[in-house]
Parts: C-alpha cells; sequence; structure tokens
C-alpha cells in the first residue's frame, strides 16, 4: 500500500483487510505523520504484514528541509516506536541524495536505535520530482562510493540485528535496472484511480493505454492490456538491446528513464554502456554534482509542474 | 564459525518471525518464502525444511525428520539445513 500517502485514504482500512484475506503479504509504505495509534492498531488488525517508513534525514533539520513540515522527525520517530512496540517488522527508507549522503552513517544508528529489523539506503532515482531537481539533488560520485563503504561495513557488523539494502544511483553504473525483472513479468500497481500499471512510474510514459479494473479483470488487464504488452519480452527491443548478450539480464533497463533521457521509451536506458548516450549521462551527473549553489528546489505540489 | 563445530544446538526451535511467512504459491507450483520486500523461492530440500519450522519442533526433531525422509545420516544433512537455517537467520527471515 504505497502513495501518495496510504493512510490518507479513508477505506485503508479495508483494502488492508481484502488485501490480507486474499493472500497477499502486505506493506504499508508511509510517512507516519499523521498516523495515530487508533488507525495503527487498525491497519495492523487488518493483517498489515509489514510497515516502511520514509526517512529524510537523521535529525529534525534536514527532516524539515526536504518534508517540509515542521516536527517531522519527532513524530517519525515516534512512529516507528510505536511500529516496533506492536511487533509487526519496520524498515526504514531513507532516500539519500546530495542534501542527506553525509548522514548515512548517522541514519544508520538510527535505525538500529529505533529498532528497525531494515534499512533501505535508496539513493534518489531521477523520476519525477526528482528529475525536476536533479541539479539540487544528484550527489558527487566520491560520496557516492563512500556510502558504499560504509553500509558494507555496517552490514557486517550488524548482520542479525539489521538487514541494509542499498540501491545506488545508477548515472554513475555502467548497466541499467532490471526493470522490475522485466516489463509485465512480475509486478503490477493499481492507482487510487484504478488504473493498472506495469511499474508505478509507467504513467511518465504517457503514449501509453492503461485499462482500468472498473473496465478489465487484473487477468484480462495483465495478459492482454496494451499498456503491458508494450514492452514484455524482447520483440519491441531496437539495437544495441536487441543482440544484447544481456538481453534477458536487465531487458534493456529503464523504459521511464529511456524516454525522459532520450524521447524514446523504445531506447536502451542510456545508462548503459553500450547506449551513445552512456557517457554523456555520467558526466552530466558530475557536473551537476559539482555545482556549488544549485540553486533553489521545487518542491512537490498539487499542480503538476 | 568453526567448521565441525555444530552452529545451531539440539534444542533451538527455528520460528518463521512476525512478517515471515511460507506460502504454497500454487500458480508456479512451489513454495515461497516471503518477508518484508522480500521473495526466496525454496528448491526441494529448502521447502522440506521450511515445512516444519512451525515454532515448535526442535532442530533435533527436524534433523531426524529429514534423515528418514532423505535416508541419509544426520551427520551428512546436518551442515546443509544449518548453512540454510544459519543464512535465513542472518537475513532476519528465520529466528534460531
Amino acid at each position: 500500500m504505497s502513495g501518495g500517502e496510504p493512510t490518507a485514504r479513508r477505506d485503508i482500512v479495508e483494502l488492508m483487510r481484502h488485501a490480507a484475506q486474499v493472500g497477499l503479504y502486505t506493506n504499508l509504505i508511509t510517512s507516519g505523520i499523521g498516523v495515530d495509534d487508533a488507525k495503527l492498531d487498525a491497519l495492523i488488525e487488518a493483517g498489515c504484514d509489514h510497515i516502511q517508513l520514509s526517512m529524510q534525514g537523521a535529525d529534525e533539520g534536514i527532516t524539515q528541509r526536504v518534508g517540509g513540515y515542521r516536527g517531522g522527525f519527532e513524530k517519525k520517530q515516534a512512529f516507528a516506536r510505536a511500529v516496533v512496540a506492536t511487533g509487526v517488522p519496520l524498515t526504514l527508507n531513507a532516500v539519500i541524495h546530495r542534501m542527506n549522503i553525509h548522514q548515512v552513517p548517522e541514519m544508520i544508528e538510527k535505525a538500529v536505535e529505533f529498532g528497525a529489523k531494515r534499512l533501505e539506503i535508496a539513493h534518489t532515482q531521477y523520476y519525477g520530482w526528482a528529475l525536476k531537481n536533479r541539479a539540487q539533488l544528484m550527489p558527487a560520485r566520491e560520496d557516492v562510493d563512500r556510502t558504499i563503504e560504509e553500509v558494507e561495513t555496517a552490514r557486517e557488523r550488524l548482520k542479525g540485528t539489521l538487514v541494509i539494502d542499498a540501491v545506488f544511483p545508477d548515472y554513475y553504473a555502467r548497466y541499467p535496472k532490471t526493470c522490475n525483472g522485466g516489463w509485465g513479468t512480475r509486478t503490477f500497481s493499481v492507482t487510487p484511480a484504478g488504473k493498472v500499471l506495469p511499474c508505478h512510474a509507467a504513467e511518465t510514459i504517457t503514449h501509453l493505454d492503461f485499462w482500468n479494473v472498473r473496465d478489465h479483470s487484473l487477468a484480462e488487464t495483465w495478459y492482454d492490456g496494451p499498456a503491458f504488452t508494450a514492452y514484455r519480452g524482447t520483440s519491441w527491443m531496437q539495437e544495441p538491446c536487441r543482440s544484447c548478450e544481456r538481453k534477458h539480464v536487465d531487458f534493456g533497463g529503464c523504459r521511464c528513464q529511456a524516454l525522459a533521457l532520450t524521447g524514446d521509451a523504445a531506447a536502451t536506458d542510456p545508462v548503459c554502456i553500450k547506449s551513445p548516450l552512456h557517457e554523456s549521462i555520467g558526466a552530466m551527473a558530475t557536473t551537476e554534482s559539482a555545482v556549488t549553489e544549485p540553486g533553489a528546489a521545487t518542491y512537490r505540489g498539487f499542480r503538476a509542474g | 564459525m568453526t567448521e565441525g563445530v555444530n552452529r545451531i544446538s539440539d534444542d533451538a526451535v527455528p520460528t518463521l518471525p512476525r512478517g515471515v511467512k511460507f506460502r504454497e504459491d500454487k500458480a508456479r507450483g512451489r513454495y515461497v518464502l516471503l518477508g518484508p520486500e522480500r521473495i526466496f523461492e525454496a528448491d526441494a530440500i529448502a521447502t522440506e525444511i521450511l515445512k516444519r519450522v512451525d515454532g515448535v519442533t526442535t532442530f533435533k526433531a527436524i534433523l531426524t525428520q529429514l534423515t528418514e525422509m532423505f535416508t541419509a545420516d544426520e551427520a551428512t544433512i546436518r551442515p546443509d539445513v544449518e548453512s540454510l537455517l544459519v543464512d535465513l537467520s542472518d537475513k532476519q527471515m528465520v529466528t534460531l
């Protein structure tokens, strides 16, 4: 149950109960802001298996600066402790960028202190609002390399106490992300409006036709929905993907990123070393991360810019 | 961990912690261990081990059952069962 903020939905407890009853593994992904104990208890009673709490930093200052909510860190800390007290496993998801990358060790310590079972050190992926703010968010390569070492060391030290999963910015990578194990192969999302998406970012590919749960069953949508068949398998691929030995490994990378950065959703994800744009993507990240005064960030609002 | 030394005591009771579920995935004809943002596909042997991780059966009893089922020596199968359970314990998918 993801969002936006899923607990803002009036029927979230009902949705949770139904998902649990049909045998799904249920995971609530929340900011923890505005979820009181009664709502938390109701969600857990309804069958919530796991809770994931977002974290913007290891202290009040950075949490408020990124989240735009005064007292956010205090609230998140209280929510984390409330979840841990129920016995439901808690994951903290820390989204990392150049404003908080120096706090990775402290965030690891906070995760232990709060009693989380798992921590995601999730470097920002550049879609939507993050893409608009890339120059403000892109960390320097050497800072990314340092966090990789910090995570490795902490992982070994905290074995059995805290599981740490890490995702790094793919602009600095050699090969692209694997597109959810293949487009339309493993995952789908249902939006609050009922549209069924192959991944949560897929609506950025605006020419796709997303079927709605009100009009088609999930099975029909999965097998025959045009948004699912568009990039499923490998027949849509162009060169260099078409003849690539890795085409069943990473499936050409991310379609949303291909569109955002090349203008063609069927292009090779340009972070791939085989893309003609690979070097310019790395150079762009290096240049943007080196700007000392990147200007003001554009915050998320209700009217998409 | 030292080779040749028992890594799990006989009277330990392997348990699936809250938030971890062992389920039959009928559509794909397999068993899976589900946890927070994780899915482990269990092979035939892992399936037989995990079916016995019920929070009641001791490690020794699990070994005895598996020894009978696979008609193998306990000394032969013990390291494999320990490796699987210790690995899952490090990942917080099993408590020992």
